[in-house]
């Protein structure tokens, strides 16, 4: 059914296309809107969930992680200064195995108070062992919530995972959106069906103890190994959904004019689609230059960026937050990966948007222009639009 | 127990079966060990009124020994025998 719908809305209805049975939720702008329509679709009728209002961000994960024991199909959303109020939560969810499903708008931390998108808040939770998905689109929004929930419900991989929306652009930017037919997606998904859950009738302890000799290091081991199987699970669960609902993103790394391109941009979330714009714009001028979008962080599509280097001179990273002390983290993470192959393209580094300034046409022909600069020679992080003296 | 590999322990620090507290054996927390010296031992039963973990092995109304599997060295046997009877010595090394 074609609607009109902000990003928010469309990850109202798709934890309504999925069936969530439990979200327990915190409103904090500027995801308030998914809260607000997930009200307004139990109220109308159209959902049956168990809508939990939290006094907290914490106490959501918290609660969202216990339903998710119980065996129900859990979701939650937050942004910003909640999310980073349930980081503990966070570790807590992936540790005991629960595939929450969690939307995060992307929005800058304070201090100063600033609700723009920046995605410093989920970079910051990189290490918490979920999933973490980047989206371009509200229709995205919509197709990956659902295939989500078929990535992390699989045996083989039970972590959480989020999906982030960047504040405004996509959670506030209205535009046609199409949700999948719910029989469709019924089959798709099936039912969440753990091999372990809280039942009275078959007792098991959950948050146990384990001490530095048992097994704590191997319960680790198992979470690095889940990981690795959402990996594959999250290509081929994007490619099945291509073959039923007939949208596909690419899986792990979205390709955009990659195949001859000398310079290639690296981005996540809603920046790509005039990075799009301008790469189509140069194209048409004889440049060759490509756009590699990343769609996921974590499980971090290495092997991926492995492939594309073979193939480029340049790639230009653009990081919508900064690690202090270092560099934007997917610039870091980035020639990590790269590190000990045959002839590595140049990579560097652009601090860009942050706190919600816009990303331009001009700013993104800028970086591919400095980029060409023969005297750049090493990897260098450049604030790019700065109010420079 | 602990002989198990990740290949065999369920994810998530998850105990599948209820009422395993008696399997976990509390005497590997212990960093002293007791030592009763029978030859000593006028069976007061101080040792055994006082072992905080029941751990003195009793048999006939006498001590015949202490139950490693739960003491935890605290080393109060010792401390209340009036024979010298226990002795504590390190763990890990010569008994």
């Amino acid at each position: 059914m074609k609607m009109v719908l902000s990003g928010n809305e469309a990850a109202a209805y798709a934890s309504m296309i999925a069936r969530a049975e439990v979200i327990p939720a915190y409103p904090i702008t500027p995801q308030t809107k998914i809260v607000e329509k997930i009200a307004d679709l139990i109220a109308d009728g159209k959902f049956n969930t168990q809508f939990i209002k939290m006094e907290s961000e914490h106490s959501a994960m918290a609660a969202a992680i216990s339903a998710s024991l119980v065996g129900a199909r859990t979701f939650t959303a937050t942004s910003s200064q909640g999310l980073l109020l349930m980081h503990e939560m966070l570790h807590w969810a992936s540790g005991s195995r629960t595939p929450v499903v969690m939307v995060n708008i992307n929005r800058a931390i304070a201090p100063p108070w600033n609700v723009w998108a920046d995605q410093s808040d989920s970079i910051a939770q990189r290490d918490t062992g979920w999933i973490q998905f980047y989206c371009e689109s509200c229709q995205e929004v919509m197709d990956t919530t659902i295939q989500l929930y078929k990535i992390c419900e699989d045996n083989d991989v039970l972590l959480p995972a989020m999906l982030s929306e960047d504040a405004f652009y996509l959670s506030h930017t209205s535009e046609p959106v199409d949700m999948p037919d719910q029989d469709a997606v019924d089959t798709f998904l099936g039912k969440f069906d753990p091999p372990y859950k809280l039942d009275v009738e078959n007792p098991h302890s959950f948050g146990s103890l384990s001490m530095p000799h048992q097994w704590y290091m191997e319960f680790r081991y198992k979470i690095a190994l889940a990981m690795e199987e959402a990996r594959k699970k999250i290509v081929e669960v994007d490619r099945e959904y291509g073959k039923i609902f007939g949208r596909s993103y690419g899986g792990m790394l979205d390709l955009y004019r990659c195949d001859d391109a000398d310079i290639v941009l690296v981005a996540a979330g809603s920046m790509s689609s005039t990075i799009r714009v301008v790469v189509d714009e140069l194209r048409e001028n004889g440049a060759k230059v490509g756009f590699a979008r990343l769609r996921v962080f974590r499980p971090f599509p290495a092997e991926e960026f492995r492939s594309l280097a073979a193939k480029v001179g340049t790639i230009c990273v653009l990081d919508r937050s900064f690690c202090f002390g270092y560099e934007g983290a997917f610039f870091t993470e980035i020639k990590a990966a790269l590190y000990g192959i045959d002839n590595p393209p140049l990579v560097r580094g652009y601090v860009i948007g942050i706190g919600g300034r816009d990303v331009t046409r001009n700013s993104l022909i800028n970086i591919i222009n400095d980029s060409n600069n023969p005297e750049i020679k090493g990897p260098v992080d450049t604030w790019v639009d700065l109010k420079r003296c | 127990m602990s002989e198990k590999t990740w290949k065999e322990v369920p994810m998530g620090g998850l105990i599948l079966e209820a009422g395993n507290a008696a399997e976990y054996l509390t005497g590997d927390w212990r960093t002293e060990r007791p030592i009763f010296h029978e030859d000593k031992c006028k069976q007061c039963l101080f040792c055994w009124i006082c072992c905080p973990d029941t751990s003195m092995i009793i048999k006939d109304k006498k001590v015949i020994g202490i139950d490693y599997d739960y003491c935890k060295g605290c080393g109060i046997c010792m401390e209340v025998c009036p024979f010298d009877a226990i002795e504590m010595v390190q763990e890990g090394g010569d008994e």
